[in-house]
């Protein structure tokens, strides 16, 4: 693979309209560029939606998508925050069940020393929220994975990104 | 005053401008026809198949610089125009597509010829859009005219749900568009232009390569007196052909698979490739790596995702083509190093390696071609797809205000015939003649009726070879002279296998004279070089209808060089070695 290929992030303001996510959606897939998550909705003005994508790519793939999105009538503006300091969180719900007593204990332990909040449980599952980056949820999941890989469900918001009013660093 | 959608929408074609309407009604689109009844502002023109409509529309727009407006009812109406939507956004042909649709509240229902036009056309226009309300018209169809025929142009499909047709409001249609999601670029970056100046300035082996973009913004002469004051020589895509007069001395050719060796050969040997209006697409670059890899690319164009998209450029420029050759030719001067051999050498290898047909054969193309050329010193000339396409665009000279119609991008069979009514419909003053394939013209021979009921002149020539000629071509040289379903004389009664035509085989159906008969035309058939000039001469005395005319050509013509796929250009083939399996 290219050695140029990386983690890109994208910020767009799009019509608020019937069909548009299927144009963004079906110009990714139409022209082939792996898109890696795409999160939507609306902003403080209703007629207009922000979209926040992830994807891996080279460098000229992720300029030519920038293009492709720039010319599309629905797009009203593209933001590259690849190299932008930025806010980006992305929610998880993990739902864990047939636990025993203490497994329930040492999930609600382990919640607070990772900083995850328990949301809902009864005797034997639990629903665990996690508001963090994709990086930091995705070890999440690989942790509880180890213990509890078959009594587990879990799924995954996608992130979406603001840029940063005070920070320059990344 | 409160006005129906209908009115709205008559109203906002005649403040368009709109002088033709190509429309074919239905179900879905009664309402439409019903307030076109008697329209004394524009003509409706009737075709007698979507997809011939679309690709008149489509015809028409190339040949008058004008939108072209289309009008079909929902469902299959609307499905039959994807072919010319997708064959005019390919080639940035400006075209506002009306389509009728199922009323809102039935939409999502499955109901009785509802499709989602818009979602199977989002990846092959510049724009679709559906009317959800009323009060949203005006602004709708303002906005696609407006979309359809600036920066890049290209084809949009406007889709009119019937109760919004129906609905009373407003009579007002826009005069503005403010559009916050759409911006072509205009202007030229002053910076970038003269650092491309520069750099022709200093080169020793410069060559401008002319795409279509230049004749999309009309910018034919501008180019011309570009490379008079530069004394650069001019290689074009098939696109761009006719931006320079074809017999200029500074114009080598045409480039790419079935260029001319001279033109393949400029690009090979230059050392800046000064590039207009092009998208460097397969069939012009060859391979990748080889392509002009001496040279130093500057590249003009008005769609930034054309530019380093294939080819990797020096000096990349977002500008209309116009704008940007009437600016360079005010700031660059002549070069002052250029090789007093390289012009020399280009026009040399031009004339010592012309294209030719070597044939023994009574009738030959390129007797054809030439054929015209002597009888249409001016013309507009489509083409359809295959071989007819490229010998037309190999031999035809495009002089004066002469236009080439071709679908370059997309390669749709079945464009020819209706493109060139389309042209005649908006140019009645200029001749318009069409060059087809056997198969190609099959697949819209229904709009010679449009033809006749409009009482065009239109001027058909088929080039009859009985093949899929293109493909039988590849399979010739490539797939082992396996003729699979290449043939349109096999019968149930042939062979199975059959790699070489025989005397013997059976006659070709239809019989294009006893149909162009049927059509109350003119049908001619024609097998001997010597009679060309009479035939075209008798056609040109006919105002009022069109004619057809067959050229039985040899069976087994090929189109020569060529530069199989995949290859450099440098790597150009001239002649099939025949080999059977
Ligand atoms: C709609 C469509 N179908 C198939 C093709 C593939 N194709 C390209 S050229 C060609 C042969 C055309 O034959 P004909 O019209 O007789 O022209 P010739 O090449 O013989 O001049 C075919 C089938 C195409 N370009 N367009
Ligand atoms: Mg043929």
């Amino acid at each position: 693979m290219s050695p140029l290929l990386k983690k890109r992030w994208l910020s767009l303001y799009v019509e608020n309209d019937v069909g548009v996510l299927a144009k963004i959606a079906g110009l990714f897939s139409g022209k082939s560029y792996n898109l890696s998550s795409l999160t939507v909705g609306e902003t403080e003005d209703p007629t207009v939606s922000r979209m926040t994508i992830s994807l891996y790519g080279d460098d000229k793939t992720f300029e030519q998508i920038k293009k492709q999105l720039n010319r599309s009538v629905e797009v009203i503006k593209v933001l590259d925050f690849t190299e932008l300091s930025i806010h980006k969180k992305e929610i998880l719900y993990i739902k864990l069940h047939s636990l025993k007593k203490e497994e329930i204990e040492d999930i609600i332990r382990s919640a607070s020393v990772f900083g995850v909040t328990v949301c809902d449980y009864d005797r034997t599952s639990l629903i665990l929220e996690s508001v963090k980056t994709e990086d930091e949820n995705s070890d999440l999941l690989a942790y509880y994975k180890k213990y509890y890989a078959s009594r587990m469900e879990a799924v995954r918001g996608g992130s979406v990104a603001i840029e940063s009013v005070s920070r320059s660093d990344r | 005053m409160k006005i129906k959608g209908t009115q709205l929408f008559v109203k906002a074609l005649v403040e368009e401008g709109v002088d033709t309407l190509f429309a074919y009604p239905g179900g879905m689109a009664i309402d439409l026809f019903d307030a076109l009844y008697g329209e004394k502002d524009f003509r409706v023109v009737l075709p007698r198949h979507e997809q011939g409509l679309v690709h008149a529309a489509d015809g028409y727009a190339r040949a008058t610089g004008k939108t072209g407006v289309c009008l079909v009812t929902s469902g299959p109406g609307a499905t039959n125009l994807v072919t010319g939507i997708a064959t005019a956004n390919y080639d940035s042909v400006p075209l506002v597509c009306f389509t009728g649709q199922v009323p809102t509240n039935l939409i999502g229902n499955d109901a009785f010829q509802e499709v989602d036009i818009v979602g199977i056309c989002r990846s092959i226009c510049k724009y679709a859009v559906t009317v959800r309300r009323r009060e949203d018209l005006g602004r709708i169809i303002k906005e696609a005219f407006y979309v359809a025929r600036t920066g890049k142009p290209g084809p949009v499909v406007v889709d009119l749900p019937k109760d919004i047709q129906q609905a009373l409001g407003s009579d007002e249609y826009p005069k503005e568009v403010f559009m916050r999601g759409y911006k072509p670029s205009t202007g030229v970056h002053m910076g970038q232009l003269k650092k491309a100046a520069s750099m022709l300035e200093s080169a020793k082996r410069p060559l401008f390569l002319v795409g279509g973009g230049v004749n999309i913004s009309h910018a034919g002469e501008e180019m011309t007196a570009l490379a008079e004051k530069m004394r650069i020589p001019v290689v074009s895509t098939v696109m761009g052909k006719g931006a320079l007069p074809s017999d200029h001395p500074l114009y080598i050719g045409n480039m790419g698979m079935h260029g001319n060796v001279a033109s393949n050969t400029a690009v090979s040997e230059c050392d800046v490739l000064f590039s207009i209006g092009t998208r460097f697409n397969d069939r012009i670059t060859g391979k990748l790596g080889e392509f002009a890899k001496d040279a130093k690319i500057v590249h003009i164009d008005i769609d930034a995702a054309s530019i380093s998209r294939n080819i990797v450029v020096d000096v990349p420029i977002v500008a209309d083509a116009k704008e940007a050759i009437v600016k360079l030719t005010e700031i660059v001067n002549p070069p002052k190093h250029i090789s007093g051999e390289w012009l020399r050498h280009l026009q040399e290898l031009r004339a010592e390696k012309p294209i030719r047909i070597r044939s023994s054969a009574p009738l030959t193309p390129e007797d054809i071609i030439e054929g015209i050329n002597r009888n249409f010193p001016e013309l507009i000339i489509s083409t359809d797809v295959g071989q007819n396409q490229m010998w037309t665009t190999q031999f035809i000279q495009l002089k004066g205000r002469s236009k080439l119609l071709t679908s370059g991008g997309l390669g749709t069979m079945g464009y020819g015939l209706p493109a060139a009514i389309g042209a005649k419909l908006g140019r009645p003053e200029m001749p318009v003649v069409c060059v087809s394939g056997d198969g190609g013209f099959q697949m819209n021979e229904q709009e010679l009726a449009t033809a006749v009921c409009e009482e065009l002149p239109v001027i058909i020539c088929i080039l009859n070879n009985s093949y899929l000629g293109n493909v039988r071509q590849w399979q010739e040289m490539f797939y082992g002279g396996r003729y699979s379903c290449t043939c349109l004389r096999k019968r149930k009664s042939c062979a199975q296998w059959c790699s070489s035509p025989a005397a013997t085989c059976p006659p070709y159906v239809p019989d294009f004279v006893k149909l162009a008969e049927s059509y109350g035309m003119e049908g001619i058939r024609v097998t001997r070089r010597e009679e060309i000039d009479t035939v075209f001469e008798r056609a040109q005395k006919i105002t009022n209808k069109p004619t057809l005319i067959e050229f039985i050509i040899e069976r087994e013509e090929e189109i020569m060089p060529m530069v199989p796929g995949g290859n450099a250009l440098s790597e150009m083939i001239t002649e099939v070695k025949k080999e059977r399996k």
